[in-house]
């Protein structure tokens, strides 16, 4: 029936020995959401690089409304008509929304006609797709959900019919994700196509019309996204079956292990990010964290752990006082049995140039048994590396290779062996799942609920609001650094996402 | 797509890819002998006959190499740390203070065989000393440690002048330089083991501190590789944030990394003030501080190439000198432009070869080349 948008033929891609494409076809439909699935490195964004010009196909061929095109640079993907919204917004901080979509397509010397022409394109734009965004913002001043606004109508602007849109909803709230869900609905109304990259199955099934599954690199699979499950798909992915939902027993919390009580924390611009928040994790429990990425999740994490000063507040770690605000450091608070897996893994958790067993003991490095007086006892080290491999099935099982080598699945995982073997009282967990694929997921989920078994406190703060929901045995919302509720793992979605919004705990109660 | 590259075998890397880009220096070099109507092959010849024909002129190039492999070491260290120490010229020259203030005091009640650890400890103490403020200023202030510590190569010029002239040099003296150091101020020469090799020598300053430049490198490999604090500081050079989180305290690292390599380029002073002048003289350094930059970037911060590197550009120094002596149409400059291009082609290029050298070795072998690129997407 309709007619087809783009056709790719025997698309393959290889970066040295890697093939990072093998052989891929894909039919795309006029007006249609076709989404694409697969884990981290199954080689959906190449295929999408390749599609808008980043990168050149060794082999196949590629058909925009039924011509064979080459497609060498991104300018000859957008004279083709299509457009990419990227996973990091490519918007210039403090410049306006105007001359931000103007930005490369300025088409004269002279600004002034230009901006002027694109004033009046814009605002039929958001007449017609329901894009409303202020022209003269500046875009620093504007919440995620908009700057991703922007970024589509930089696309549109530029003549967009096919809308590549690579994992969007990893910064948004819930109602922010459902309110581009409508956009991009509007948008398919309108005979625009659009693809959706992303590794979550909900949206899949919440807004595509068709859908293909990618692994290793070749696409296994295109469905109707009406005649497929949740349970098929993740398959699909992984190739085996999987489990999505975390199985656990009620929890039995115990002793407080960690207490907190009217800590504030200020970043490097002297902005309050934690404003005076108290709360305690038990023995036995998880305590999940809930809240847009940037409410002050991460200076909380650090503080806690030691690694930035706190303005105020104290701490108690197993009954003894920890100075937050002063002396306390990330070495000194390990001693004590505070595990941390930080949020960012490549800049933090890990040393990418390091090899594995190198990694494998940061931060316990000070410990007897990895050294021999002042120097480093190698053969413990690699032996503890291997040890640890081995127990967490981390991939490939070589101590020796470079970190940055391993997959993100199991860098995290070299991130939590280390940490969880230390037998802590408390662990301390950011982000355990950010970019990990689905396989592995499974795993992490798995240990966090062993970890809570045998009796430990874990914090749990994590953006994916699934994972707190299905981990945690308690549940804080932050919002703008403060607790604004507290609810039992039960609490529906659509509660949680209003007082992650920020909306009063009253009204979310109703 | 991070790095899109394969991964190359070790002797490639550190042993194909320098060539390569020396061969291209050299290209570039002999296009500029050419400029100035000279034979460039001719003046190959020369260079490296000069450097290593005769039994005098290896001597000379080691003993070159000698002041080489310590600034050098002193820059990798540094580097380690990811610290740009570009003040080995003013550390090495106060840690000559330090070796001739040992020389004044001792040589003439110890042997030299006591003088020289006290010396080592003198050069490493006031180089060290000399590192320590910019280091400091880097650490507690932010204060670039570039811009400090080329600041302070100038501050020593001048605050060992004013020593040399008004406080050490002998009374009635024309020269601003101390006396010459007596016996035990004087280290042994290793002319013998070339002589041994059946090389003849006349004279030259090739003397015992090169055995100490080649303890000193295996040392270094041993402390950043072996050691907790090496560990530690090539955590801090990698990613300063892992090093927080992994509760090192980044001021002491910056402060402690930064005293070893003061002290590695103050040793550097043995070389020639108590191995060859035997006087502490004006600008005995004579820009070794800042060859070993370029010697620690050929090297890859790595004892294992900076001794290699330490020893090409002691040839080139001596060859240097030999070359611009035969050809008159080629000055002493002539010699740092060779030097330079080295630098641009070995240390500020170094990548230029590499994709291309990668991508023929990945469809030469696709076994050999693997793992690097397995992280696969997420550009």
């Amino acid at each position: 029936m309709a007619e087809t948008a783009i056709e790719l033929k025997g698309i393959s891609k290889s970066f040295g020995a890697v093939h990072a494409n093998r052989n891929i076809d894909l039919k795309i439909e006029a007006g249609t959401i076709h989404g694409i699935i697969g884990e981290n490195g199954a080689g959906k964004s190449t295929l999408m690089s390749i599609l808008y010009g980043f990168y050149q196909a060794d082999r196949g061929r590629i058909d925009v409304a039924g011509k064979t095109v080459t497609i060498d640079t991104p300018s000859d993907a957008i004279a083709l008509g299509i457009g990419m919204v990227h996973q990091h917004f490519m918007l210039v901080q403090n410049f306006t929304v105007l001359e931000n979509v103007i930005l490369g397509a300025e088409g004269e010397a002279l600004l002034k006609t230009s901006i002027a022409k694109a004033r009046s394109e814009l605002e039929r734009l958001e007449r017609d797709y329901g894009l409303e965004v202020d022209p003269d913002a500046v875009i620093e001043d504007l919440p995620v959900g908009l700057q991703q606004r922007v970024e589509i109508l930089k696309a549109l602007y530029r003549g967009a019919d096919i809308l590549i849109l690579d994992e969007p909803t990893g910064v948004l709230t819930p109602a922010e994700a459902d309110h581009l869900f409508r956009i991009l609905e509007q948008l398919k109304d309108e005979g625009k196509t659009i693809i959706l990259i992303t590794h979550k199955l909900r949206e899949i099934m919440a807004i595509t019309d068709n859908v293909s599954v990618m692994r290793q690199g070749a696409m296994v699979a295109t469905r109707e996204t009406a005649e497929t499950s949740v349970e098929e798909l993740a398959e699909l992915m992984v190739g085996r079956r999987v489990l999505l939902q975390v199985e656990k027993g009620e929890a039995t919390p115990g002793d407080v292990l960690l207490a907190v009580e009217g800590l504030t924390v200020k970043d490097s611009r002297g902005v309050t990010m934690v404003d005076n928040m108290s709360f305690e994790v038990r023995a036995g429990e998880i305590v999940g964290i809930a809240g847009v990425a940037g409410n002050g999740q991460s200076q909380l994490l650090d503080a806690i752990t030691g690694v930035r000063k706190a303005v105020s507040g104290t701490v108690t770690l197993d009954g003894e006082p920890v100075d937050l605000t002063g002396a306390a450091d990330p070495a000194d608070l390990r001693e004590r049995g505070m595990a941390h897996v930080p949020e960012d893994r490549h800049h933090v958790g890990l040393v990418l140039p390091f090899e594995e067993n190198e990694n494998a003991m940061l931060g316990y490095h000070r410990q007897a048994k990895y050294l021999n007086g002042p120097f480093l006892n190698i053969e413990a080290i690699r032996a503890d590396a291997r040890e640890k491999i081995e127990k967490y099935d981390i991939r490939p099982p070589d101590s020796r290779l470079r970190t940055a080598n391993f997959s993100g699945g199991n860098q995290q995982k070299i991130v939590l062996a280390r940490e969880m073997e230390q037998d802590p009282k408390v662990l301390i967990v950011g982000q355990p799942t950010r970019g990990v694929d689905v396989g592995a997921i499974e795993f992490i989920h798995k240990r966090l609920i062993d970890m809570r078994d045998q009796g430990k406190a874990v914090l749990l703060v994590s953006v994916e609001l699934d994972e707190i929901r299905s981990l945690s045995d308690r549940i804080l919302v932050m919002f703008a650094g403060r607790l604004v509720g507290e609810r039992g793992p039960d609490a529906s979605e659509s509660e949680l996402g209003l007082l992650m919004a920020g909306v009063e705990e009253k009204e979310a109660a109703e | 797509m991070s790095t899109p590259y394969a991964k190359l075998p070790a002797w490639a890397d550190y042993g194909l890819i320098p060539l390569v880009n020396l061969a291209v220096a050299f290209l570039v070099a002999g296009l500029v002998v050419m400029l100035v109507g000279e034979n460039p092959f001719r003046a190959a010849v020369i260079l490296v006959d000069g450097a290593l024909g005769r039994g005098q002129n290896i001597a000379y190039t080691l003993y070159y190499a000698t002041s080489f492999i310590f600034t050098g070491l002193a820059v990798a260290v540094a580097f380690h740390c990811s610290l740009f120490n570009i003040g080995g010229e003013g550390q090495a020259y106060v840690g000559g203070l330090g070796v001739g203030l040992v020389c004044l005091a001792f040589d003439s009640i110890l042997p030299w065989w006591l003088v020289f650890p006290l010396a080592i400890v003198g050069a490493a103490l006031f180089g060290a000393a000399w590192a320590f403020i910019p280091a400091y200023f880097q650490a507690k202030r932010g204060s670039h440690i570039v811009i400090t510590t080329i600041m302070f190569n100038f501050i020593a010029a001048s605050l060992m002048v004013y020593l040399l002239v008004n406080v050490l040099k002998p009374a009635g003296a024309q020269a601003p330089q101390t006396r010459n150091f007596l016996e035990g101020g004087q280290l042994p020469k290793l002319n013998w083991v070339l002589e041994a090799m059946g090389f003849s020598i006349r004279s030259a300053p090739f003397n015992l501190s090169f055995l100490l430049a080649l303890l000193a490198a295996f040392l270094v490999w041993v402390l950043i590789w072996r050691t907790r604090l090496g560990y530690e500081i090539r955590m801090r050079g990698f990613s300063p944030k892992a090093a927080r989180y992994a509760g090192v305290s980044e001021t002491k690292i910056i402060i402690v990394a930064m005293l070893v390599s003061g002290a590695l380029a103050g040793m550097m002073a043995l070389n020639p003030v108590m191995g060859d002048q035997n006087r502490l003289q004006i600008d005995f350094v004579t820009g070794a501080g800042f060859v070993g930059i370029a010697v620690a970037l050929m090297g890859r911060s790595h004892p294992a190439g900076i001794v290699p590197a330490a020893i090409l550009f002691g040839m080139l120094y001596q060859g240097g000198a030999e070359l611009a002596f035969e050809m008159p149409n080629i000055s002493r400059d002539m010699i740092v432009i060779i030097q330079g291009l080295v630098i641009l082609f070995a240390g500020a290029l170094e990548h230029m070869f590499r994709p291309s050298i990668q991508a023929l070795f990945a469809s030469l072998s696709p076994r050999s080349a693997g793992v690097e690129a397995q992280q696969g997407e997420g550009g």
